[in-house]
C-alpha cells in the first residue's frame, strides 16, 4: 500500500540525536518554511528529537505527524509510504549513514542539512547523490538558516 | 535495539564509522557479502553507506548496527538460520 497525498507535496525531516543545539530550532523553522510553501511535512526521529519538538510546539502550529525513526525506515523500505523530499539532519557519521539509506531505499530526492563542529568532514563523507546544505552551526542557527532560505525556494520548485 | 537486543551478541567495535566497520569486516572475516542499505537482517533494516559489508565465519555473522546517538556498532552473532537466509537472499538478488 503506497500512501500519497492528493495535490500538494510531502516532505520528511529525518532527525537523529539532538546533541547539537541548533537541530530543534532549525527543524521548527524548516517546518514553518515548508508549510508556507504548501508542503506537508512529517518528522521522523528518535524519541529525544521528537520530544524536543513536541515540547517546543505544544499546540502544533508547525509540527504535524511524527514517527519513530526505525518505523519510518521500515515503511519506506517496504514501500508503504513515499514522500517527495527528505531533509536529513546530519552532524555525525550516523547521520550520513541514515541519509545514504534514505537515498537508497526511497528513490526520492535527499537534501542533507549538515551542521556542527565537524560539518566539513561530514560533508566530505557524502559521495551518494543528494543536495548538500552545510554550515558550521552549533549554537547559532543563523548560518544554516540563511542557507536554507537561499536554497529552499529552488528545492521546492525543482526537486 | 528491538529484537537485536534479545540476541546473544558480541560487540567488536563501538561508536565506529561506517567505513571502519566495512574495513574491519573485509580484513578480518573469512568471507563477506555486500548488501544495499535497507537490507533486512534479524528483522531490522540495515542502515549504512553502500557498499555495506556483512562478514561470515561459518555461522557467525558480523554486521554493522547504527543508532543515531551512538554511531555504528560492529556486532557478531552466531546464527546458522540467519546466515543461510542472508546468503540465499544475496545470491538470489545477484542472479
Amino acid at each position: 500500500m503506497t500512501q500519497t497525498r492528493q495535490g500538494g507535496k510531502d516532505a520528511v525531516l529525518v532527525m537523529g540525536c539532538p546533541q547539537v543545539p541548533v537541530q530543534t530550532g532549525l527543524a521548527l523553522y524548516l517546518l514553518h518554511a515548508l508549510r508556507k510553501r504548501g508542503v506537508k511535512s512529517l518528522v521522523a526521529g528518535n524519541q529525544a528529537a521528537r520530544l524536543l519538538l513536541e515540547v517546543a510546539d505544544p499546540e502544533r502550529h508547525y509540527l504535524g505527524e511524527v514517527m519513530d525513526l526505525d518505523r519510518f525506515i521500515s515503511e519506506i523500505a517496504e514501500k508503504k509510504r513515499r514522500f517527495d523530499y527528505h531533509f536529513v539532519f546530519i552532524h555525525n557519521d550516523a547521520g550520513v549513514s541514515y541519509a545514504a539509506t534514505v537515498q537508497a531505499i526511497s528513490g526520492s530526492p535527499v537534501i542533507a542539512l549538515i551542521y556542527g563542529e565537524h560539518f566539513q568532514e561530514m560533508a566530505e563523507l557524502i559521495d551518494f547523490p543528494c543536495e548538500k546544505i552545510a554550515a558550521k552551526a552549533t549554537h547559532n542557527p543563523m548560518p544554516l538558516k540563511n542557507k536554507i532560505d537561499e536554497v529552499l525556494p529552488w528545492v521546492v520548485s525543482n526537486l | 535495539m528491538g529484537c537485536i537486543e534479545s540476541l546473544k551478541y558480541e560487540i567488536i567495535l563501538r561508536n565506529a564509522s561506517f567505513r571502519e566497520c566495512r574495513e574491519y569486516i573485509r580484513a578480518n572475516c573469512r568471507e563477506y557479502l555486500d548488501v544495499p542499505p535497507g537490507f533486512r537482517i534479524f528483522d531490522k533494516h540495515i542502515i549504512g553507506v553502500p557498499p555495506i559489508s556483512i562478514g561470515f565465519d561459518g555461522d557467525t555473522i558480523t554486521f554493522p548496527y547504527t543508532k543515531p546517538c551512538y554511531g555504528t556498532f560492529l556486532m557478531k552473532v552466531e546464527d546458522r538460520e540467519e546466515a543461510e537466509k542472508i546468503r540465499l537472499s544475496v545470491a538470489k538478488k545477484s542472479k
